[in-house]
């Protein structure tokens, strides 16, 4: 079995079950635990603060102009690659393709030359990222090793997808292997750090906001 | 003296007892919701950029989910779904005990627990739903700060934080006498019972009579009781959960006896968040009463005509949102509908409403003796918004705000002073003898 094989075989499929097994025990693991119920009547009616738990996740994605000047700049670069790094994914057409293999069903992409200038751009706000997280006083304290390792194996697969694609350092087989084994570590890895923000992020704006909303509070 | 140094009510246990005794209590309370709000924050150091006390010392420390960072390293290694894997691996150390007391600076001296942190998380993540929680573990710890923690015991134990020269049940009809105003008190049955902040009572007696005197006005069935009379609760402050419980049940009793259907919340932030959303859960089911603060009421009352003001004439005015009642309690709109009723020229702050920043005093922090030079650091920015408004009165519906403003006026020689508006609707009755 040559390298490229191995990555999209076996390996992938050890990583894919990982991670399913992985992410679900972690929502698991707190979901199970027990839950509070709030005794003091709410302000709002239920249709009232689950609409706010639901405006949430619109409006914590844009920063209140009261903190605007303060976190404008970092937010921007912060909502800018995630967005980078969705399109590159879900446009990108070798990437529907393998993605369509899972589900069933494709849907039209980006050209790639657009992808590819995306990416260089994707990267180089994920760079700045890293230079503000040890630059700035803030993040360099509250970082830890799940901080740089997400961060690190991301810019991996990135990186290795940006040379597969410009066929840079190497055979396309073989930097088409290494493509698929950093996300096949990327998957291994999701489960144990901060990469779950992706399934918690909506649920997380959705909750706190609705609790905010029952009583009738700013969120 | 340094951080940790003053622990009265832990001096006899060992370091080992109070890690074990804060971080069982954490765990006690760590359930599904708070476990998610940890298990969500991606280290983004946003809420930085809320907090007041970091905005005036760009030290990194005051960043808000760093005040819970020993209880998000406990919560990840005892009970996260991978917590054997983070032991197995070194991954979390364990916290020690001290680590938790220079914990105490963060989580008592340098947070008011005013929610702002709580608006900005992109995440949307509830940090001062955690900072709140815990403080609960530290007070379990025995590393409440003195100050917070006398008080607490001493109001668990006699419904008074402090000991004072005549009981606040005398001191209340004293008031009475003096303002020339009747003190309901004891009444066996009233629709509304009343208390009162004993800041109030000890600082600004004017209030309790622009009480007294409203309620009279319109008429309310109401009545203070001796035996319920105190509104503030050191048990939410320093933590201790049980003894807020206690506090809070004190009211809870009164209230019953005397069949009221309103527990009217005084001027006092806190208070209001212990009692209206607080209360319930520790009593350990629903309040069979409505707990209104007394803006909300007197809102109430002016909507459904009872309530008639006439203007108050005092020119650009500003008002301080506390932040428990308005930010973290949804009391917003009711006293802008009481201003607006008076004609007040109201001048906003910069960031105000649910945006306010606190007064600095919240918390417990204006108790907390050692908390005052940084205290006084934060408030620049505060009493800047307050002056930048161009307005020549200042109001305000909490009594710690108007004492942290009293004592800002002290210390910086700051030419405002702060006012009750709850005494400016007693000066405004409409149908009233204006008073001299």
């Amino acid at each position: 079995m040559d390298l490229l094989s191995f990555a999209r075989g076996p390996a992938l499929k050890v990583a894919l079950t990982i991670f399913c097994l992985g992410v679900v025990w972690r929502i698991v693991g707190f979901a199970l635990l027990r839950i509070r119920l709030d005794r003091s009547p709410a302000r709002a009616s239920v249709p009232k603060f689950l609409a706010g738990g639901l405006l949430t996740i619109g409006t914590r994605s844009w920063p209140h102009p009261e903190f605007i000047a303060r976190t404008g700049a970092g937010e921007a670069i912060g909502y800018s690659y995630h967005m980078g790094l969705f399109v590159i994914v879900l446009l990108f057409g070798p990437h529907i393709a393998f993605l369509g293999s899972l589900f069933g069903f494709t849907w039209p992409g980006l050209p790639s030359s657009l992808i590819t200038v995306i990416s260089v751009l994707t990267v180089t706000l994920f760079l700045a990222v890293l230079f503000r997280r040890v630059t700035n006083p803030v993040i360099r304290m509250l970082s830890n090793f799940d901080d740089y390792f997400s961060w690190f194996i991301t810019m991996a697969v990135m990186a290795t997808g940006i040379a597969a694609t410009a066929h840079l350092g190497g055979p396309y087989q073989t930097l088409l292997a290494h493509h698929i084994l950093s996300v096949d570590v990327l998957l291994v890895w999701f489960p144990f750090g901060k990469l779950m923000h992706a399934f918690y992020i909506f649920p997380s704006r959705a909750i706190n906001g609705a609790i905010l909303a029952r009583k009738g509070a700013t969120s | 003296m340094g951080v940790g140094a003053n622990l009265a009510p832990a001096e006899k246990r060992s370091h080992e007892a109070q890690v074990a005794g804060a971080m069982s209590g954490f765990a006690r309370e760590t359930g599904a919701l708070s476990a998610f709000r940890l298990e969500s924050c991606i280290h983004c150091g946003i809420c930085a950029d809320a907090c007041h006390f970091y905005i005036a010392t760009e030290d990194p420390q005051y960043t808000p989910i760093w005040k819970v960072e020993p209880f998000k390293q406990a919560y990840k290694r005892e009970a996260s779904a991978f917590a054997p894997l983070f032991r197995l691996l070194g991954l979390k150390r364990e916290v020690t005990a001290d680590q938790l007391a220079q914990w105490q600076h963060l989580l008592f001296d340098s947070c008011n627990m005013c929610g702002r942190c709580s608006l900005i998380c992109p995440m949307g993540i509830d940090v001062a739903a955690l900072i709140e929680q815990a403080r609960h573990a530290m007070f379990e710890a025995g590393l409440a700060p003195a100050e917070l923690y006398q008080k607490a015991a001493h109001q668990q134990l006699t419904g008074q934080p402090e000991s004072s020269a005549e009981p606040y049940r005398d001191k209340l009809l004293a008031i009475g006498q003096q303002f020339g105003v009747e003190i309901p008190l004891d009444k066996p049955q009233a629709e509304v019972m009343l208390c009162v902040p004993r800041t109030d009572i000890e600082h600004y007696p004017a209030s309790v009579a622009a009480l007294a005197r409203v309620m009279q006005h319109l008429q309310v069935s109401c009545t203070f009781r001796s035996d319920g009379l105190v509104a503030e609760n050191y048990g939410y402050y320093a933590g201790g959960m049980a003894w807020q419980r206690d506090i809070s049940r004190r009211l809870i009793d009164q209230a019953i006896a005397c069949h009221a259907s309103i527990l009217l919340v005084p001027e006092c932030g806190h208070a209001y968040a212990a009692l209206r959303w607080e209360a319930a859960d520790l009593y350990g089911k629903p309040l069979p009463f409505r707990v209104l603060q007394v803006s909300e009421f007197l809102a109430e009352q002016l909507a459904s005509g009872r309530l008639k003001l006439r203007p108050s004439g005092t020119g650009a005015t500003t008002f301080q949102d506390p932040c428990e009642s308005a930010r973290k309690g949804g009391v917003n709109h009711a006293p802008r509908a009481l201003m607006k009723a008076m004609g007040i020229e109201l001048h906003e702050q910069k960031n105000h409403g649910g945006f306010s920043f606190c007064c600095g005093g919240g918390g417990g922090v204006l108790d907390i003796e050692r908390a005052a030079p940084l205290r006084y650091r934060t408030m620049e920015n505060k009493l800047r918004e307050i002056d930048d408004t161009g307005a020549s009165t200042f109001l305000t519906s909490c009594s710690d705000c108007r004492r942290t403003f009293d004592d800002a006026k002290t210390h910086f020689d700051w030419q405002k002073t702060p006012q009750s508006l709850l005494e400016l609707i007693a000066d405004n009755l409409m149908g009233a003898a204006p008073r001299t």
